[in-house]
């Protein structure tokens, strides 16, 4: 079980109130997470990623054990502590406009 | 009782305002999906309890929503927007190449018979169409290839197509307009297009009478005459009475013939309005006093209609897809600002008052007329 913490504009689209639970088929990377994620609410489906690059949009970034996950291969196996559920993988947006 | 909805797009959620048919006292819903950009809200012609929404964000790019009960509950729909085959380039602000990427919906229109069929304007400029409700969009490529698509360069606000307008007497036939490339025409249902813009001059381009690279603000037609166009162009009120094939100056006696929104009265298709603003880089009405100006000799000839419009210290924008009628006895006008305020006019505007006055900046809004 991945535990994903979503912005709080992304949990209003998606009707949840908290942290989200997902199983992920395969290896835990962010892609697997983010596969999970986009086919449990697919009302999320673009806004986190593009959906034909499927590249991360600009000002959203991928934090978790307290690293920047963003610029890693989106295939790269996430920290264990996520794998098992021990903690978190964070989607920030950008903390800038108005 | 007839009654009246309004449809607020706002910098930060959508707003939904509905009044009986005496147009004095208001509710207000809002704001629906708090936060984000509503480009565009509009409802369907053939079903008024259909509407469509423009949501986008800096953040999480853009969404569609869509709604069956007049606005009182959404649901988010189709928002792939996928250019057609390889995309290219169009001129980017210094001439040189720059590849058409996806950006934003500025506009949407719903089909006059269709609640299902749905046109998307979009910034980088192109049209699409969805005739499943919105859960799924396909480009209508003949326009961004007809030609002349690779000279399109984008205005100060992006290069989006703003406008689409369709022909009531002609199903085949769409107008559409793109800052800043110009105005053109389908008549067979967006396969092929023609620029139509041949009577507009425009001094900030290289050749002022070019085929394409006006900066076309906005248009409106009146149901009963679709081939009678008004324009309200980067500077000057343009007039065409050839559905685009030539169109003629109309600005008159204008303070000042820059602006963004342009509509048509009701049920006098002679009868239009402009809200004049000072110059292109001061974004505020002149003299800081805000007044509608009406013109019921289709153009030339301007009346400034100001009783309930602040008349000093006034300094917001009115912009392109900020104003709209209803199709009461009499007709309503209303408009938005940048600085929160809807105003309406239950007189053809003659009076004004504001329904609301601190809103976000408000980025369009459109009336549905109800039964």
């Amino acid at each position: 079980m991945i535990l994903v913490v979503l912005p709080s504009h992304l949990k209003t689209l998606a009707q949840v109130s908290g942290d989200v639970q997902l199983e992920v088929q395969g290896g835990a990377t962010v892609r697997s997470v983010l596969d999970a994620l986009e086919a449990r609410f697919p009302m999320l489906r673009g806004t986190i990623r593009d959906q034909v690059t499927m590249e991360r949009r600009p000002f959203l970034r991928f934090f978790a054990c307290e690293e920047d996950l963003s610029l890693a291969s989106p295939d790269a196996p996430l920290p264990d502590a996520v794998a098992s559920g021990k903690e978190p993988i964070f989607i920030i947006g950008a903390i800038a406009g108005g | 009782m007839s009654g009246v909805r309004v449809l607020v797009g706002t910098r930060k959620g959508a707003f939904v305002l509905t009044a009986d048919g005496k147009r004095e006292r208001w509710d207000v819903s809002g704001p629906h999906f708090a936060g984000w950009e509503l480009y565009h809200v509009k409802g369907s012609p053939a079903d008024p309890n259909r509407l469509y929404a423009s949501q986008s964000s800096g953040w999480f790019g853009q969404l569609i929503q869509r709604s069956n009960d007049g606005g009182k509950s959404w649901e988010p729909v189709g928002n792939k927007f996928v250019y057609d085959g390889i995309p290219g380039t169009h001129m980017w602000y210094d001439d040189t190449p720059h590849p058409w990427e996806f950006k934003r919906v500025w506009h949407l229109e719903p089909s006059l018979t269709d609640p299902d069929t749905v046109y998307a304007g979009v910034e980088d400029a192109a049209l699409f169409r969805s005739t499943d409700g919105a859960q799924t969009w396909e480009e209508l490529s003949g326009l961004r290839k007809h030609g002349t698509g690779s000279s399109w360069q984008p205005g100060a606000g992006g290069m989006c197509l703003h406008t689409i307008i369709l022909d009531p007497s002609h199903a085949e036939r769409m107008y559409i307009a793109i800052s800043a490339a110009g105005a053109f025409r389908t008549d067979d249902g967006g396969k092929t297009w023609k620029p139509i813009n041949q009577g507009l001059r425009s001094q900030y381009i290289p050749d002022p009478d070019a085929e394409v690279g006006h900066c076309v603000h906005h248009m409106a037609m009146h149901r009963s005459r679709p081939e009678v166009l008004f324009m309200q162009k980067h500077w000057d009120v343009m007039r065409s009475d050839n559905a685009g094939d030539l169109w003629r100056e109309v600005s008159g006696n204008l303070p000042t013939d820059f602006g963004f929104a342009i509509d048509v009265h009701a049920h006098e298709p002679e009868t239009i309005y402009v809200v004049p603003i000072k110059s292109d880089s001061e974004h505020f009405p002149p003299d800081g006093k805000l007044r509608v100006f009406r013109s019921k000799t289709g153009g030339n000839e301007w009346e400034a209609l100001t009783k309930g419009l602040p008349q000093q210290d006034c300094y917001v924008n009115v912009l392109r897809d900020a104003m709209a009628v209803d199709t009461l006895d009499s007709c309503g006008v209303y408009f938005g600002t940048t600085g929160g305020q809807v105003y309406a006019s239950a007189d053809a505007g003659e009076n004004w008052a504001p329904i609301v006055r601190d809103l976000p900046a408000v980025l369009s809004v459109e009336v549905q007329t109800l039964p």
